[in-house]
């Protein structure tokens, strides 16, 4: 009974989302207020309908109905009630209806916090993402239906890929979703504000907190799925290029383009159409990276059951959204007129250096993930594209980038002198380029890309120093507390953002240059060295989990002869489905990991006998994790500027000087 | 021509969406190869574990054995990675490993890291060998009969479906032959 509440649900809520996409619209159109109003329930109903329908696949999930062949196939009795929850995700037709959720979730905050907004542009900006909604809705109904029964039911469900039970799976692509469908928002104003003709500082104002917000939410998912890599994957990586990967970091770069180049529309007027663009590229390319994980166009770790008939579903919905926009934004663009000059030395400048090095650091990616397609589809021959391709091109683009990043905060607005610069950053420089010759000695090698790195991060945390003392010296209070309070959190949020990518710097340059990696085969007593700490293998025990069997070592880690810690590295193997996973210890710490992994038993002694054992020592890996989350903090404090409601407010008691062109 | 510029984003979408739409056609992982029912590839190439011997389908002749393309730096490889040891263990097949455009070294302790299921694997470290066997992602997985000549090609990792319905009957059929 309740699958079939959560089917009839969904049913609804399809029509509600066509409700929602088309009344409104039409409202506009004709400035008919009564049509324009549907959009805010509407809105809420959709997310009424979807959430009942989630509940139901959840309470199928938590409850094992195994004759829901969704729950048949991805769940199992004896999984534990937390996994068997976040499998409700963890299959194509769950995580769609996830998709769905947080996008009825977006919309109905947007119902929450634009209140203040001109009722056509949220009418429009509710009704561009009810069209997003019927799209996903019609997709789930007609091509993945997350409540098909099986008659007879199943006896025991099949099992959730041991992959995903772990709990960096349970929350990573929740907050990725968040992220991905965060952009629809961002994407749904760009839309209303070309169909209404009114791209101004007020637009971009209002977009700037709901774009944010929803990169903050990426960061993070983006963060978590690395770190699973890290640990569940077993090889110490922590960015492997697979195109799934990528297809969440593509809306990454270009939200972070967007953010800057909002800042530039909200300040100056200028990058207007530019802005616009950034929107919907950076939600195309979330329905994009949805299309190549779902229709299997790509090979990847990642590739879920594919369908041909999803493929053609998600391509022929890509092109009607992103086409339609795309040709909405050739025609009225335009229109849109560019806005104040600035001189090639400005804040403006940099920022657009910024747009500019994001967009093609993007488009590498794009070009790298898509490759093999391209020249598959032109029969021109075979090629694969490996990670080196991206380790070579990628920093490549990203040092400038975050060379200009230290300089742009400082640099004023339209125009901005050199030599001015010269002085105020000099010793910023300069202590970045001092750290970056000696650091890496006292380290032990001196390598050019550690040395390219370190002097990025020390320039960047040396030139944010010089950011603020500029400020605070600038101001008229008095107190440090004072000249502290005075300042906007929009900008501490730069500030910390900024600091995270440095941090996040560390954490890469360290952990390339300085890494150990020792393959060894250890018997039970034996010890191995390896950068400084001594490992000695215990023995192996027997251990059971809920619906697995494991082999569990024990490691003695010790530096001189003190002892750190024990790692418990273990080898499982899942009842259901036989699948032998390696469980990765690992002994974090703020100035580097010790990693431990199994390989195989080497002797005929079998498990209690020597061991393959893969060691690693990882020098601030953790630095890496730290910056992004670091970053994300950078994102909330900007948002929680109370700026963006005050003027929200004030701007619609006056609906101030825009021009609906329509 | 000022319209047109903005269309450009228009443009260079349409070009993505008719090669997304031929990449649909073309499931990455059951295409046939050029190569099958063709002779299979000549190369020699230094063994893995002994990199002073040299190694080549020739050597192969006269029995049925599997190509299988591999990397330390592929991730899908780990997925594969069990059944191919299973498939060791049962010893029903050879199954010969190309390195590919990997160091000797990593792929060494990928290999003492995960357990070896090959008979030998081969280094082929620019990738030669490779483009000539029609590569197109890693892994990718070959079946090549008594006379030397490409059977059947898996691209992906191999799934235990696969290896129960279509790989081994068409090995145990061209055993027989």
């Amino acid at each position: 009974m309740i699958p079939e509440i959560g089917q009839f649900a969904l049913v609804l809520a399809l029509f509600v989302a066509l409700v929602q996409a088309i009344v409104p619209l039409v409202g506009a159109a004709r400035h008919d207020n009564g049509l324009m109003s549907v959009a805010v329930p509407a809105a809420r109903v959709q997310l009424l309908l979807v959430g009942l329908a989630f509940a139901c696949l959840a309470y199928s999930f938590a409850t094992s109905d195994f004759s829901v062949e969704n729950v048949a196939q991805h769940s199992n009795s004896r999984l534990p009630l937390h996994y068997r929850i976040a499998a409700t995700w963890g299959s194509h037709e769950g995580s769609l209806l996830l998709w769905t959720l947080m996008l009825a979730g977006w919309g109905c905050a947007v119902t929450l916090f634009s209140r203040n907004l001109p009722l056509i542009l949220r009418s429009r900006v509710l009704a561009v993402m009810g069209v997003v909604a019927v799209g996903f809705l019609l997709f789930l109904l007609l091509t993945s239906d997350p409540f098909t029964r099986v008659f007879p039911a199943a006896a025991e469900g099949a099992d959730l890929n041991p992959l995903l039970q772990d709990p960096g799976m349970v929350i990573h692509p929740p907050m990725l979703y968040m992220g991905y469908v965060g952009f629809s928002v961002a994407f749904a104003f760009a839309i209303a504000a070309l169909l209404g003709g009114r791209l101004d500082a007020t637009w971009a104002r209002w977009s700037r907190p709901w774009t944010t917000v929803a990169w903050c939410f990426l960061t993070l998912g983006i963060a978590l799925g690395s770190v699973w890599a890290y640990y569940e994957l077993g090889w110490g990586g922590w960015w492997f290029w697979d195109p799934v990967e990528n297809a969440s970091f593509m809306p990454w770069l270009t939200g972070t383009a967007l953010i800057h180049s909002l800042a530039v529309t909200e300040k100056r007027g200028t990058f207007r159409s530019w802005t616009v663009l950034l929107a919907i590229v950076a939600f195309s390319l979330s329905l994009l990276g949805t299309f190549l994980v779902r229709s299997g166009v790509l090979v990847s770790v990642h590739a879920f059951a594919t369908d041909p008939a999803r493929g053609i579903f998600i391509l022929v919905f890509l092109a009607l959204v992103v086409g339609g926009s795309l040709a909405l934004y050739a025609a009225r663009a335009g229109a849109v007129g560019g806005g104040a000059g600035f001189a090639p030395v400005s804040r403006e400048s940099l920022l657009l250096a910024n747009n500019v090095l994001l967009g093609v650091a993007m488009a590498t990616v794009l070009i790298g993930t898509l490759f093999p397609l391209v020249v598959s589809a032109l029969d021109a021959g075979k090629l694969s594209v490996g990670p080196p391709y991206f380790n070579f091109l990628f920093p490549i683009f990203m040092a400038p980038l975050v060379y200009l990043m230290g300089i742009g905060p400082i640099a004023a607005w339209r125009n901005a002198s050199l030599p001015d610069l010269w002085v105020r950053l000099r010793w910023a420089l300069g202590v970045a380029i001092v750290v970056a010759a000696l650091l890496p000695f006292m380290l032990g090698t001196w390598m050019p890309l550690t040395a390219v790195g370190l002097f990025l991060s020390v320039w960047v945390v040396g030139a944010t120093v010089v950011a603020v003392r500029q400020r605070f010296s600038g101001m008229p209070q008095r107190g440090l507390i004072d000249r502290i309070t005075a300042n906007s959190p929009a900008w501490y949020g730069m500030l910390v953002a900024h600091l995270g990518i440095a941090v996040f710097i560390v954490g890469v340059t360290l952990v390339r240059g300085y890494e150990i990696e020792r393959d060894v085969r250890l018997a039970p007593g034996e010890s191995i060295d390896v950068g400084g700490y001594t490992f000695t293998f215990r023995g192996m025990a027997s251990a059971a989990g809920p619906n697995y069997d494991a082999l569990v070592g024990t490691f003695d880690v010790k530096r001189g002869e003190r002892v750190l810690d024990q790692l418990h590295p273990e080898k499982r193997s899942y009842r259901a489905s036989g699948q032998v996973m390696t469980e990765a210890a690992i002994e974090p710490g703020l100035l580097g990991d010790r990693y431990l992994s199994l390989g195989e038993p080497v002797t005929d002694a079998g498990p209690q006998g020597a061991w393959g054992v893969r060691i690693y020592v990882k020098p601030f890996v953790d630095w890496i994790w730290i910056g992004a989350l670091i970053m994300a903090l950078g994102g909330l404090l900007a948002v929680s500027d109370r700026r963006y409601r005050v003027a929200a407010r004030q701007r619609a008691a006056v609906p101030a000087g825009a021009v609906a062109a329509d | 021509m000022k319209t047109l510029r903005w269309s450009i984003p228009l443009a260079v979408f349409a070009i993505l969406v008719v090669f997304l739409a031929i990449g649909l056609t073309r499931d990455p992982r059951e295409v046939p190869s050029p190569l099958i029912g063709k002779p299979a590839p000549a190369f020699r190439l230094a063994q893995l574990d002994q990199p002073d011997k040299l190694l080549g389908p020739a050597d192969l002749r006269g029995q049925v054995w599997l190509l299988n393309v591999w990397a330390s730096w592929c991730v899908s490889c780990r997925v594969e990675h069990p059944l191919l040891l299973d498939l060791a263990k049962a010893g029903i097949v050879p199954v010969v490993g190309l390195d590919y455009k990997d160091k000797p070294d990593d792929g060494r302790a990928w290999l003492a890291q995960h357990g070896d299921p090959y008979r030998v694997s081969v280094q082929d470290v620019d990738g030669r060998a490779g483009i000539d066997w029609g590569v197109y992602g890693v892994p990718e997985t070959f079946v090549i009969d008594k006379n030397g000549t490409i059977r059947f090609k898996h691209i992906g990792p191999v799934t235990a479906e696969a290896l129960q319905q279509t790989i081994l009957p068409l090995v145990r059929e061209l055993q027989r032959s």
